[in-house]
């Protein structure tokens, strides 16, 4: 029963930080079939998000809150990487549609460029540069519709472009001179330190289990289920499905199917960046830690059959379950005295190394007879 | 002293250098005679430029430190060393590229260069075909012994095995079970294979063993097969590189792997400038074997820390490979001096013997070209470094492991034309 029990919770542990870093691309690659190379890059600017919010609230002022960082750079992270990504709509990939090669091109130099940006430019600057898209994307957007409708909108587009522009300016010279740590650009890989209330372990039936992994699932069962209430349930949400059905009837009936392309690439995005908080608990952060992810989560989204949220799920504890079983040997505790060549061939796969060239045999086998995936979707995708 | 020192911090220039040599009193009169150009090629790009780097920041301060004492004097002439740094960019191939380019274009009479086992063997060829010379600072596998490259890192009898026998013998584990964790590459596996026939030889047992593939921190797999393996705590020998650390530490320390339960890790990739990186609160109580350790007690290791700090800002830290690498610059530069040319050949010839106190103390180059080095034992602090526990003597290199069953009873000499890279003992 224990073992049963620990060898569920680490199947679930690993499929969760699959799947929260998965989610992101099964809105954007599932829902609206962009391939996206810079997702993995989305991730890390989330955990670099999670590491300014760390430094920052280790400042005199925020020091009373210093535990509660990690929440509010959920949120944070979710925000920097949206805006990125929406930016990344709006000049790149919106001129690319249905254009599968060209995307994976531009995005994997988009992925490039973010990796090379945290390297060779101080954070505290980074964070001003951030700073100031989502005020110069967002400021306009609140002005009263007297002044959108107005033939001068775009002076006041531009001004508030200026205006974003100097606050950025402001808070990252501000940042650079309080933190002292983001005042330099550096490769090297940094590190988020959680909070004291989430290290250590926690004990549940008589097992122990770590803190941050159930944080991990956490947070990923919070994103699922908001997406999925999300998609079903708001307006909005239908008229992303709606697109995904039928672009072109859904544009006759008036749905504006360019500001569905924004919201759904932006919340993919920001679902990257809520990925990249849950990764920095486990490792270091760097310029690469993204990249580290990226194969596994297309892996999962093909498994899982594209644009389909439960396949996804299934798919990323599917997996995390069978590392652990082949990874960690399980089967031989199971069935302590099974016959020796059987014995042999399962302790051969029980390396981390091996269990992953076990699991993509068995991807690519599971794919030959299925090649869509657990659950393949309906609709506009097939049609084209 | 002290002006002498302060002219070091700012020794870019030559104006400077001349100004200094009357303070080293390196006895030249003013001026150089000639120029000699070298070649450093390290990362200053991709994974790898985090450590790299700091090879580099110490090969120009040991530069720095032999030209403002009068440089290198070859035939009763001074020579003033420069360099050209070129970039091998964390890629194998490119590392060969800039090889042939240093020694064909720029015709360096040698090259200090190199971290990877990986980049190491891309360059080999190159330096075999052209007869030049690599000089390599960083501890490593072995099993490698070439007339054309000179190792100032230590080999695995040089680290590994006493720090096996350390923590079999005399740690808090001692008797304990042995679980092997590492990256997925040559190092650790060339390794590893080294620990499991010493174990077996000290009567221990080695309960399990994993790889991780390079750039995977998923480490959940690797933590139950060490809590399935060993129960109740035990030794756990960690070859694991760069920031797959810092994942392995993190979760093993949620998991309840700790030195409080009976758990101690002892890493051979880990040392000051990755303590730092990874967090002391996650690494405290755990273990490292070096040649070096910044916190020796002796003048030459505090003069080589604070020169370091001085050159490159107080926040710095050195560790053992830049002891390596600071090492054979200094060595390179006595070989040529009693060799009395730039020639590979007769500096060749010249090396082997040489003796140089080092920041770890006194270094001999041996007949396979490597060094006879000292072995330390170190326990980390909560200030991030290590408290050494033990000392060895002066340890030979051995070239070809006597452990690993593909090497067994073999050496490597090459001043005797007879004997070579691999001759049976």
């Amino acid at each position: 029963m224990e073992l049963l029990l620990d060898s569920l919770f680490n199947g679930v542990a690993i499929g969760s930080v699959l799947l929260v870093a998965a989610l992101g691309l099964a809105i954007v690659f599932g829902l609206m079939g962009v391939i996206n190379l810079a997702h993995g890059e989305l991730m890390m600017l989330g955990a670099y998000t999670t590491y300014v919010t760390q430094l920052i609230f280790k400042l005199p002022i925020l020091k009373p809150f210093y535990n509660s960082y990690i929440i509010v750079s959920i949120f944070l992270a979710f925000i920097v990487s949206g805006v990125v990504g929406i930016i990344l709509e709006k000049t790149i990939i919106r001129k690319l549609y249905g254009s599968p090669l060209e995307t994976l091109l531009a995005t994997w130099g988009v992925s490039l460029i973010l990796q090379q940006f945290v390297r060779s430019v101080p954070l505290a600057y980074g964070t001003g540069l951030v700073i100031s898209l989502i005020i110069g994307l967002f400021l306009p957007t609140t002005f009263p519709s007297k002044i959108k409708e107005s033939i001068n909108f775009k002076y006041f587009k531009f001004s508030s472009w200026i205006f974003a522009a100097l606050t950025g300016v402001l808070t990252g010279s501000v940042i650079s001179s309080t933190v002292s740590k983001l005042s330099r650009a550096s490769a090297r890989n940094v590190d988020v330190t959680a909070p004291s209330w989430m290290r250590g372990q926690v004990e549940i039936i008589g097992t122990a289990f770590p803190k941050t992994r159930l944080m991990i699932i956490v947070i990923t069962l919070i994103s699922v289920i908001a997406i999925t209430l999300f998609l079903n349930q708001s307006s909005w949400g239908m008229r992303i499905r709606a697109v995904t059905q039928n672009r072109q009837m859904s544009d006759c009936l008036g749905i504006s199917t360019e500001k569905v392309d924004i919201i759904t690439f932006g919340i993919g995005s920001g679902l990257a960046g809520v990925a990249g908080v849950a990764v920095s608990l486990l490792g270091s952060v760097g310029p690469n830690v993204g990249g580290n992810y990226i194969v596994g989560c297309f892996m999962v989204v093909v498994l899982g059959g594209v644009g389909n949220l439960l396949g996804t799920v299934l798919a990323s504890f599917g997996i995390g379950i069978m590392t652990d079983l082949i990874g960690a040997g399980r089967l031989l505790s199971i069935w302590p005295d099974m016959p020796l060549p059987l014995s042999n061939t399962i302790n051969f796969f029980a390396t981390t190394s091996m269990a992953r060239v076990m699991i993509f045999a068995l991807i690519v086998i599971f794919l030959q007879f299925k090649p869509t995936g657990l659950f393949p979707q309906k609709g506009r995708m097939v049609e084209n | 002293m002290r002006i002498s020192r302060r002219i070091l911090a700012g020794l870019a220039t030559a104006s400077l250098a001349v100004t200094a040599t009357s303070c080293g009193g390196g006895g030249t009169s003013g001026s150089f005679d000639d120029t000699v150009t070298v070649g450093i090629l390290h990362s200053l790009s991709g994974t790898m430029a985090i450590s790299e780097s700091t090879l580099v920041d110490t090969e120009k301060m040991a530069i720095e430190e032999i030209n403002a004492a009068g440089g290198v004097t070859v035939g009763g002439k001074s020579y003033k060393i420069e360099y050209i740094v070129e970039d091998g960019a964390s890629d194998w191939p490119t590392f060969a590229e800039k090889s042939k380019k240093l020694i064909d274009q720029d015709g360096v009479p040698v090259v200090f260069g190199g971290w990877t086992s990986a980049s190491r063997k891309a360059m080999l060829p190159v330096y075999e075909s052209k007869d030049a010379f690599l000089y390599y600072p960083i501890q490593y596998e072995a099993q490698e012994c070439s007339n054309n490259i000179f190792y100032t890192g230590a080999t695995p009898n040089q680290q590994s095995e006493p720090a096996t026998d350390f923590m079999y013998k005399r740690s808090p584990a001692a008797g304990g079970d042995f679980f092997l964790v590492g990256s997925d590459y040559v190092f650790p596996r060339t390794s590893n294979t080294i620990t499991k026939a010493q174990v077996k030889q000290l009567g221990g047992k080695v309960v399990g063993e994993d790889y991780l593939p390079l750039g995977n921190t998923e480490v959940a797999p690797i933590i139950s097969k060490i809590k399935k393996a060993l129960p109740e705590g035990g030794i756990i020998i960690n070859t694991l590189n760069g920031d797959q650390n810092v994942a392995f530490f993190k979760q093993i320390q949620d998991a309840g792997i700790t030195p409080s339960s009976g758990y101690y890790v002892m890493n051979y990739s880990i040392a000051e400038e990755e303590i730092s990186t990874i967090g002391p609160e996650f690494l405290e109580g755990h273990y490292g074997a070096w040649n070096y350790m910044m916190s020796i007690d002796t003048p030459a290791s505090k003069k080589f820390a604070k020169s370091f700090k001085k050159r490159w800002g107080s926040d710095r830290v050195v560790a053992d490979p830049q002891e390596s690498a600071y090492n054979m610059v200094y060595l390179w530069k006595q070989a040529v001096e009693d060799a009395g040319t730039f020639d590979d050949n007769a500096v060749r010839e010249a090396l082997v013997g040489q003796t140089f106190d080092a920041p770890q103390g006194p270094v001999e180059v041996m007949p396979n070209h490597h060094l006879s080095q000292t072995v330390r034992i170190g326990q980390i602090n909560a200030e991030g470094g290590f408290t050494i526990l033990e000392e060895t003597g002066v340890v030979l290199p051995q070239a070809w492991n006597q452990k690993h069953p593909s090497s067994k009873g073999f050496a490597c000499d090459w001043t005797d034309p007879s004997k070579g890279e691999k001759y049976k003992l």
